[in-house]
C-alpha cells in the first residue's frame, strides 16, 4: 500500500513496517543533495518527528517520520551517493524503514492522487 | 520580506522564465536561483568552460566630478573608502569598502575610473543607502547618479574570453581588473575583467534594451550555459570571497575581514593620504597591532555541510566559544563542504582544530587557508 504525506513523504507499508522516502517532486524542488543524515537503527520516532536531514549545495532540510515507531533498517547506499535521491526518489533511494507503534496513523496517510492534487 | 507583487524584475526576466529558471526572492528582485541544470552542474560548468550570470540587481552608480576633472572624483571618494581611488588608472578597476565610523563595513564594491568619471559598482541590498551616503559625502564634488537603465551580466569562467572575443576580440587583450568600452551587438556597452567567480572573466554593463540580444549571443556559444544565484554563492564561497550581510557587515573591520590588500599603503599610516575615512582610528590601528577576531576559511572533516550561523568552540563539549560560521556550503569543485568564520585572533592560525555545532553536534573542524580553489585571473 503506497500513501504520503503533505510534508512530501512517501511510505510503502507492508504489515506493520513502512518503508519511507521522499517524494520526486521534493526531490526535485531540493536541487541536487550533497549530504544525507540518517537515524540510528533502534531509535524511535514520535508521528512529525525530525527523523533524517538531506542538504543540498544550497540549504539544509529535514525529513519527518511520518508516523510514530522504531527504525528496523536505513539506507546507506544513500549517505554514501546522495544523489541517488535526485535520480531515483520513490524507487532505490528509500531512507528508512519503521515500524509502526499505531497502525491507526495510517488513517491520516493520503493517497497518491490526493498528493499530486496537493503539488500540482 | 517582500512579496510576489512587490519585487522587481531585470531587464533579462523573460529570458529568465523562457531558459526554465526557478525565481527567488533576493534584495528586493526576482532573480534566478538556477536553471533546469541545476547548481551542482551550473557551478561545475563555469569552473569547465563558462556560466552567464544575470547580476542587474546589483547597483552601477557614476560620480562625475563637476570640475570634469576625474582627480577630484576620485579624492572625494577617499573620504569615504580606505583605497587609493587616486591611483586607479585611467580604464582600471580596484575593490573596496566603504567603512563606518566604528570601522565597521558599510559596503563592499568596486571602482573604476572611466577617464573622466568614476564608476562604481555596490550590492543590491545596500544600493539606495550607498547612494544616499554617497549623496551626503560627495556632492560638493560629484554628481552621483544610480544607473537604472542598464544590466549587468557576468561571463565567467576558462572559455569566458573566447566566448566573448567571438563577438569583440578585443576583449582577448584585456587583463585582470582593465575596463572598458566596447560595441557589443550594436549597443554601447562598458566591459570589465573581473567577477565573484575567482574564474577569469568578464562584466558586461548592457542597455537594459540590448541586454537580452546580447544574452542570446552568448548563450548561442555551446561552452556558455546561464547560471543562477545558487552557484554563483557556492563559487565564491570555494574562491574566499566575502557576501556583504554575511561575511561583512557593520559590525565587522576590513582588519577583521582580511581584506588588508584592499588597503593601499598610501592611506595608511604615514602614508601621503593617510587615513581620512571613516573610522580610520581602530582600522589603522588594527592594521599595525592586529585585530581581535579574523575571518578565516574552515575544513570539515566529514561531509556534512557547516552552514552560516553555526557557533565555532575551541572545544568538543561546547564549553568555549570562539566564533561563528560567516558562510558555508558544499564546493562542488573541492567536493566537500567549505566554509569561512570569523572567529577570536587566538583560534585563527591554520591548522587549529575547533568544533562547529550541528544540529546537537559538536564536528570537527579545521582552520584552513583561503581560497578553497586557487584564483585562475588573467593578470
Amino acid at each position: 500500500m503506497l500513501k504520503f504525506t503533505p510534508d512530501h513523504e512517501w511510505l510503502q507499508i507492508a504489515g506493520d513496517v513502512a518503508t519511507v522516502g521522499i517524494t520526486t517532486h521534493a526531490a526535485a524542488q531540493l536541487g541536487d543533495l550533497v549530504f544525507v543524515e540518517l537515524p540510528e537503527v533502534g531509535a524511535s520516532f514520535g508521528k512529525g518527528d525530525s527523523a533524517a536531514t538531506v542538504e543540498s549545495v544550497k540549504a539544509a532540510s529535514d525529513v519527518y517520520s511520518p508516523v510514530a515507531g522504531e527504525i528496523v533498517e536505513v539506507n546507506e547506499a544513500i549517505v554514501s551517493d546522495p544523489s541517488l535521491v535526485n535520480s531515483d526518489p520513490q524507487g532505490a533511494a528509500w531512507f528508512f524503514k519503521i515500524k509502526l507503534s499505531d497502525s491507526s496513523e495510517l488513517d491520516g496517510l493520503i493517497d497518491e492522487a490526493a498528493y499530486q492534487e496537493l503539488v500540482a | 520580506m517582500d512579496t510576489a507583487s512587490t519585487l522587481l524584475n531585470t531587464p533579462l526576466h523573460d529570458l529568465h522564465l523562457s531558459l526554465g529558471a526557478r525565481m527567488v526572492p533576493f534584495a528586493g528582485y526576482s532573480m534566478p536561483v538556477q536553471y533546469p541544470e541545476g547548481i551542482l552542474k551550473e557551478h561545475l560548468h563555469t569552473r569547465a568552460a563558462a556560466g552567464l550570470f544575470d547580476v542587474s540587481h546589483m547597483g552601477q552608480v557614476t560620480l562625475v566630478p563637476r570640475s570634469g576633472r576625474v582627480e577630484d572624483a576620485a579624492l572625494a571618494l577617499e573620504r569615504l573608502v580606505p583605497v587609493d581611488v587616486l591611483g586607479i588608472a585611467p580604464g582600471r578597476q580596484r575593490y573596496g569598502v566603504f567603512t563606518n565610523e566604528a570601522g565597521g563595513i558599510l559596503d563592499d564594491l568596486m571602482i573604476v575610473n572611466r577617464g573622466d568619471h568614476l564608476f562604481l559598482v555596490v550590492n543590491a541590498s545596500r544600493k539606495h543607502e550607498d547612494v544616499a551616503h554617497l549623496r551626503a559625502a560627495l556632492s560638493d564634488v560629484c554628481d552621483i547618479t544610480l544607473i537604472e537603465d542598464h544590466a549587468l551580466i557576468a561571463l565567467q569562467g576558462p572559455k569566458a574570453e573566447a566566448a566573448l572575443a567571438a563577438l569583440w576580440p578585443e576583449a582577448a587583450g584585456m587583463r585582470f581588473m582593465d575596463a572598458r568600452p566596447a560595441t557589443l551587438e550594436g549597443a554601447a556597452c562598458f566591459v570589465t575583467r573581473s567577477g565573484y567567480s575567482g574564474e577569469d572573466g568578464y562584466e558586461i554593463s548592457v542597455p537594459a534594451d540590448a541586454a537580452e540580444r546580447l544574452c542570446r549571443a552568448l548563450l548561442a556559444n555551446p561552452d556558455v550555459h546561464p547560471v543562477g544565484l545558487g552557484a554563483r554563492d557556492s563559487l565564491r564561497l570555494e574562491s574566499g570571497l566575502c557576501l556583504y550581510g554575511n561575511d561583512i557587515d557593520e559590525g565587522i573591520s576590513p582588519v577583521e575581514a582580511a581584506l588588508e590588500w584592499a588597503m593601499q599603503k598610501v592611506r595608511r599610516t604615514d602614508g601621503a593620504r593617510a587615513g581620512g575615512f571613516p573610522g580610520a582610528d581602530r582600522i589603522l590601528g588594527e592594521l599595525q597591532s592586529g585585530a581581535q577576531r579574523r575571518r578565516i576559511g574552515l575544513k570539515t572533516e566529514g561531509r556534512a555541510p557547516v552552514r552560516g550561523g553555526v557557533a565555532l568552540f575551541a572545544d568538543a563539549e561546547g564549553r568555549q566559544p570562539v566564533g561563528t560560521v560567516t558562510s558555508g556550503g558544499f564546493g562542488p569543485s573541492v567536493d566537500a563542504p567549505v566554509a569561512m568564520g570569523l572567529i577570536d585572533s587566538a583560534h585563527a592560525a591554520t591548522g587549529t582544530a575547533l568544533f562547529a555545532e550541528v544540529r546537537g553536534k559538536y564536528l570537527p573542524v579545521t582552520v584552513c587557508a583561503l581560497p578553497f580553489i586557487p584564483a585562475r585571473f588573467k593578470r
